[in-house]
């Protein structure tokens, strides 16, 4: 395996700005991701994580600033960035494994070949064979083969959001973006899928960007914490990251952790320096350790 | 019992619920059988309430007495044909050939015989004027249905939108009975007006339903479907159309009753067949026995339709039956 600091960067925001009818939302963002780093995003309400998903997504242009992956400026949502939502993942009108095997539908077939398909079937079985065997293969890793033919409406909360993620995974994204996929799941289903997207990553070794306000799970999920905030003297003008740490502890992690002195030390930190509205730090005191930040750095140079 | 109408969430048993929905049904045949009798006893010759033996006849006489299609020569004469008066006077016929050595076979007999000739020609009044009102309505719905394709436009591209939105509902807004003398103006009186009234009454309903529709496919289900690699025209067949379509069938579903309204509407002005045309020609003479058949078969027929349709929709989208 290639060393930490031998992999590429996926993805990078450079200076980053973005403002709604003149309020400013995100202030100065830059960031660097490496390939196969767990990224975990925490920051109170209304501090701008998912607007900072959508500009990495594409679904929105930053005002100032750049959003790139390794060679191209992201301009639209493309295959190159899959997405878990918290919700409407998936689509209702499909059983399971045509939900999974939709992304590589769409890259093979075309609207022709779609309905070419409905007529001539035969034509097309092979593939469809292939891709069946594919959607399987992905709905195993996830546990979910024996509901491969059920409808998302017939699923659990979590047995969803799995699907969502082998949905996800299947066209290979350069990074997996998750925007609070946990956030609409009961305490002990969560918990589960914390353990279980962290074995997965453990295996796969995707990029992910994973997006929660539940400072627990972030620090419990991700190899790098990063904390999005507008608690900070003089910060009425938007979010900046006031926080970027690595996560000390090898993966995959007992839920035991969570309870552990040190576990608790790192939460009390963060939430003293970035998540309490009565403690305003300066910028100088932003907790910037992380040897790919950016742009917070450039700030307490200055 | 009574009690039992007093009670929140309670679920009545099979048998009950079955006796309970046919109260109303039985209260009204009753108050309908009272008056007929009453007004009978004071005038036998009434023709407001006609009785059950006159209904009976009525309905008799709508469905099963044929009438024979006239047919014309070059000259505009009619033809003067021999077909039998009815079904089995036709049959008689043809026995009474078979028995003369006529026909070779049975089989012969009926392919060649006065009774599938009769069939041929002779049809029911309420016969005819159902296709003649279905044929209609089949070429309404041919452009009702292509309203949904404009809705789905309107709905997913903005600038299909800012052009079509504005002008549809206004259009929405025009009550189309009011310009129905217009239609019978430019259209003049044959099947085109009657077809355009229903169009314009029943499709901007379904272009702006189909509009709301695809204004509820949630913003994550296109940017999920353009990471997965679909194009423009791709989000709309494969992702948003699929997920509106049996609510917008729902909905058209929903407004068959507005397009039986304004096919009778159309129709009792001027047609020459039609289920609208033969209630308001009865009306004339006050010919109940006539226009109660039509009512409840016009009825019965939008009431099968609207099953059809739904169990139709339940089964062909199973992922609806959530």
């Amino acid at each position: 395996m290639e060393k930490y600091i031998e992999r590429k960067y996926v993805l990078e925001l450079f200076n980053v700005y973005q403002q709604y009818d003149g309020r400013i939302i995100l202030n100065d963002i830059s960031l660097r991701i490496r390939k196969g780093e767990f990224v975990s995003i925490v920051g109170p309400t209304g501090c701008g994580k998912s607007t900072m998903l959508r500009m990495v997504l594409g679904s929105e242009t930053p005002s100032q600033g750049i959003a790139a992956m390794e060679d191209h400026l992201i301009k639209r949502p493309d295959r190159r960035r899959g997405i878990v939502f918290q919700k409407y993942s998936l689509f209702d009108f499909m059983n399971v494994r045509d939900n999974v095997m939709f992304g590589l539908e769409l890259e093979h077939f075309n609207m022709t070949d779609n309905y070419l398909r409905k007529i001539v079937p035969f034509l097309y079985r092979k593939k469809e064979l292939k891709f069946r065997e594919e959607a399987d293969h992905f709905l195993e890793k996830v546990g979910l083969l024996e509901h491969a033919e059920n409808y998302p409406h017939q699923l659990s909360g979590g047995q969803r959001q799995r699907v969502a993620i082998a949905q996800a995974m299947i066209i290979k994204p350069q990074i997996l973006l998750m925007d609070e996929p946990l956030g609409a799941l009961d305490v002990g289903t969560r918990e589960a899928m914390q353990i279980f997207i962290q074995e997965l990553w453990g295996q796969t070794e995707q990029t992910i960007l994973f997006i929660t306000h539940d400072l627990e799970e972030a620090i419990f999920m991700g190899t790098r914490l990063i904390v999005l905030s507008q608690y900070y003297k003089d910060g009425g003008n938007g979010s900046k990251i006031v926080e970027d740490i690595k996560i000390p502890w090898p993966q995959p992690r007992p839920t035991t952790i969570k309870h552990t002195k040190e576990f608790n030390d790192i939460m009390e930190g963060i939430r003293h320096a970035g998540l309490d509205p009565t403690h305003l730090h300066d910028i100088n005191e932003f907790n910037i350790q992380h040897e790919d930040a950016l742009c917070s750095v450039r700030k307490f140079e200055e | 019992m009574i009690k039992n109408f007093y009670r929140l969430r309670t679920s009545p048993g099979r048998r009950i619920s079955l006796i309970l929905s046919l109260i109303l049904f039985l209260v009204c045949i009753k108050l309908y059988y009272n008056t007929s009798v009453e007004r009978h006893a004071e005038n036998s010759q009434d023709k407001l309430v006609p009785t059950g033996e006159q209904l009976w006849n009525g309905f008799k006489k709508t469905i099963f007495e044929v009438k024979i299609r006239e047919e014309y020569d070059s000259n505009g004469e009619v033809i003067k044909n021999e077909l039998p008066k009815s079904f089995r006077e036709a049959h008689e016929r043809d026995k009474q050939a078979f028995a003369d050595g006529k026909f070779g076979n049975k089989r012969e007999m009926w392919k060649n015989g006065a009774a599938r000739n009769y069939l041929k020609h002779g049809e029911s009044l309420l016969w005819q004027d159902t296709k003649a009102s279905g044929k209609r309505i089949l070429i309404a719905m041919v452009f009702i249905f292509f309203g949904i394709y404009v809705g789905l436009f309107m709905g997913a591209f903005p600038y299909a939108e800012k052009v079509l939105y504005r002008f549809v509902l206004f259009f929405d807004k025009i009550p189309a009975l009011a310009v129905l003398p217009i239609l019978f103006i430019i259209f003049g009186l044959g099947e085109t007006a009657k077809i355009a009234l229903i169009v314009i009454g029943v499709a901007p309903t379904v272009i702006l339903d189909t509009y709301l529709k695809v204004k509820e496919v949630h913003d994550e289900q296109i940017v999920k479907g353009m990471t997965m690699g679909a194009s423009q025209p791709e989000i709309v067949f494969r992702i948003i159309f699929p997920q509106i379509i049996p609510k917008v069938l729902d909905t058209v579903r929903l407004n068959f009753k507005a397009v039986i309204l304004f096919l009778i509407a159309g129709e009792a002005l001027a047609a020459e067949a039609g289920i609208g045309y033969r209630i308001f020609v009865v009306r004339r003479y006050m010919d109940m026995a006539t226009i109660f058949p039509y009512v409840v078969w016009i009825s019965m027929l939008a009431f099968i339709v609207d099953m059809a349709f739904r169990s139709w929709i339940s089964r062909q989208y199973k992922w609806l039956n959530k």
